[in-house]
């Protein structure tokens, strides 16, 4: 079995197969209840370890509990057992961490926002697609917090004057911080409202001094597996690449992007630095940015290599274009509970004039 | 004391249900519940089914004959949990839009194969009883729910294709099920030996998987 860290277990082996996870869970033990604030690069983190409240909700019924024993002891056969195993997988899930980040002061207010209900912070923070740590939404919250986000280099370099290796602290001093709240539409049909907190990336693009030649950006994620448990599975090729058409980099709703919610970014939402394209499906919105390559061809986003029938590259938000595996009609916004119809180009109707003459179905 | 434990059994089976319901009471289902509903749902069906198949070569191997009394509970508790799967797929994903439905049959190849292995558990359900034994025969009883073969085998394809990138989870239970019926056809190729005896009238003895 794998076990990357803490002793995780993958879920259905630990369904189908509660001993092993009583197993680890013992050899867990030791370090459960641990519940101490402590210091870590000047940010102050509070453990919870969900082990240290075992009796609490999150646990089997006791009644259930006292269950799976006679069953345990009888025969290590029935659905009691694996109903055991997701109780003990709940002891095994990580410490939800929570980190006391930097208030942004002086955020200029932007035209672009939106004035639909922002959502829910928790939401944000703990449902989030970030294969580098976990294809599971629920993990990378826990799985992150120790990410080092300082230092931090990015790399500027391709069809440019001068190649250049800023530090993150340079670029977030190129233009004044704003709070743009934004739509945000995942390609799997859910969407979420956020008071992401950048500059347009035009900014850092000018500065940046692409050649005449240049046609296309590519944003390369950090490539780390020891602090990016996901990447040491190959469930798709890493680094992460995504890519933009320039004239779209350069469209003034194209987010550079370094907080949220008037905070400096959580890192399981992409610090220190990400780009959000709101009218574009949020995979195309690189996280954890180190380098900025501008190119004459077009870049092959990592998810289009993975599924090119399925993943295009320009994966604008369309409602009419499905994906193949289900409908993009529609989308359910977190929190609640009926689905609402999806927009052209998530309601972002200013970028329409960009692919003007291009057929969207084929350019998908 | 049998009795009680076949009791316990089916509490256990309810209990992820049990695990499901009071998350939901307590507002603990996350970011996204409906999703979480959808996925245990479709986890527990494929589970059980697993569980299910899981019987029989158990009592060979072990010679735990009485085992064979909790199959078709645990076929049923397959089959109750993907009837909660697809309401809440037809509800709480469709909102009863009979035109989308149809349409996602049609067109999603993962709904497809999952639609297939759902319609071909109900004959099973519905001849799950007593009577019905009574009424096919051993024999033709025996065959007509071999169907849960192809229903089990439908449910991993479903589970494969809906995944985006990470196959884990699916294979681990490709390999599961590939590891249930290889036994069977180890079984079925290999010399006949006799059967365990057969106790005279007793009922359910009679139907092999
Ligand atoms: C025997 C039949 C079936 C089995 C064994 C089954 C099993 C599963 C499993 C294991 C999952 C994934 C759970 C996870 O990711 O943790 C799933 C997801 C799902 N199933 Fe089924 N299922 C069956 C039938 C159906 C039917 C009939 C429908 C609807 C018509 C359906 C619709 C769905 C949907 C919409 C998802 C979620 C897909 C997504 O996340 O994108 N399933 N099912």
């Amino acid at each position: 079995m794998i076990v990357p860290q803490l002793f995780w277990v993958s879920e259905p082996a630990m369904q189908l197969f509660p001993l092993a996870g009583v197993l680890s869970s013992t050899a867990l033990g030791q370090s459960s209840g641990v519940d101490c604030p402590y210091i870590v690069q000047g940010t102050v983190f509070m453990l919870i370890k969900k082990a240290a409240d075992i009796a609490s909700s999150e646990i089997t019924p006791k009644s259930l509990y006292l269950n799976r024993r006679t069953f345990l002891a009888g025969t290590a056969l029935a659905g009691a057992a694996a109903l055991a195993g997701v109780g003990l997988r709940n002891l095994l899930s990580p410490a939800t961490a929570v980190e006391a980040k930097a208030a942004i002061n002086g955020l200029q207010k932007s035209s672009f926002s939106t004035s639909e209900k922002v959502t829910p912070y928790k939401d944000v923070t703990n449902y989030n697609n970030y294969y580098e740590f976990s294809t599971d939404k629920y993990e990378p919250a826990g799985l992150a917090k120790d990410f080092k986000t300082t230092p931090w280099k990015v790399t500027i370099d391709g069809l440019v004057s001068e190649k250049q290796v800023l530090d993150v602290d340079a670029i977030l001093k190129m233009a004044a911080p704003e709070e743009r709240i934004y739509r945000h539409r995942c390609v799997e049909g859910w969407s979420i409202v956020v008071p992401w907190v950048g500059f347009s990336l035009s900014e850092l693009i000018k500065r940046a001094q692409p050649l005449g030649k240049a046609k296309f950006v590519e944003f390369t994620t950090l490539y780390d597996p020891k602090q990016m448990p996901g990447q040491r599975v190959p469930v798709l090729e890493w680094p992460y690449v995504e890519g933009l058409r320039l004239d779209e980099a350069m469209h003034p709703l194209a987010l550079l992007c370094f907080g949220m919610y008037r905070e400096t970014l959580p890192n399981q939402d992409g610090a220190p630095l990400r780009i959000v394209v709101p009218w574009k499906y949020g995979f195309k919105s690189a996280k954890a940015i180190v380098r900025i390559r501008f190119t004459d061809s077009q870049p092959v986003n990592t998810w289009n290599k993975s599924a090119p029938n399925e993943y295009g590259f320009y994966s604008n938000v369309n409602p009419n274009v499905d994906h193949p595996r289900w409908s993009q009609g529609k989308e359910r916004r977190l929190g609640e509970f009926t689905k609402r119809p999806t927009l052209m180009f998530n309601g972002y109707d200013q970028v329409a004039s960009l692919y003007s003459g291009m057929d969207l179905k084929k350019n998908f | 004391m049998i009795r009680w434990f076949k009791v316990g059994v089916f509490l256990g089976c309810l209990g992820p249900l049990a695990r499901l319901a009071w998350k939901a009471y307590a507002g603990n289902l996350g970011a996204n519940p409906i999703e979480v509903i959808t996925h245990s749902t479709g986890d527990w069906t494929l589970i059980f089914l697993l569980i299910t198949l899981a019987i029989t070569p158990l009592r060979k191997l072990t010679g735990q004959l009485w085992l064979i009394r909790y199959r078709r509970m645990l076929g049923l508790f397959a089959f109750f949990y993907v009837v909660l799967h697809f309401l809440t797929y037809i509800w709480l994903d469709k909102f009863f839009d009979l035109h989308e439905m149809l349409a996602d049959v049609a067109k999603r190849r993962f709904i497809t194969v999952g639609f297939t292995g759902f319609v071909l558990l109900i004959p099973l359900a519905i001849t799950s009883t007593t009577g019905w034994i009574r009424r096919l025969g051993g024999k033709r009883w025996n065959q007509l729910h071999r169907l849960i073969y192809a229903t089990a085998i439908a449910g991993v394809i479903h589970y494969i294709w809906l995944v985006k990138a990470d196959l884990r989870k699916p294979l681990e239970y490709a390999t599961v099920l590939g590891v249930l019926l290889a036994y069977r056809l180890v079984v079925w190729a290999g010399p006949k030996i006799q059967s365990a005896p057969i106790l005279p009238r007793r009922r359910a003895e009679a139907s092999e998987g």
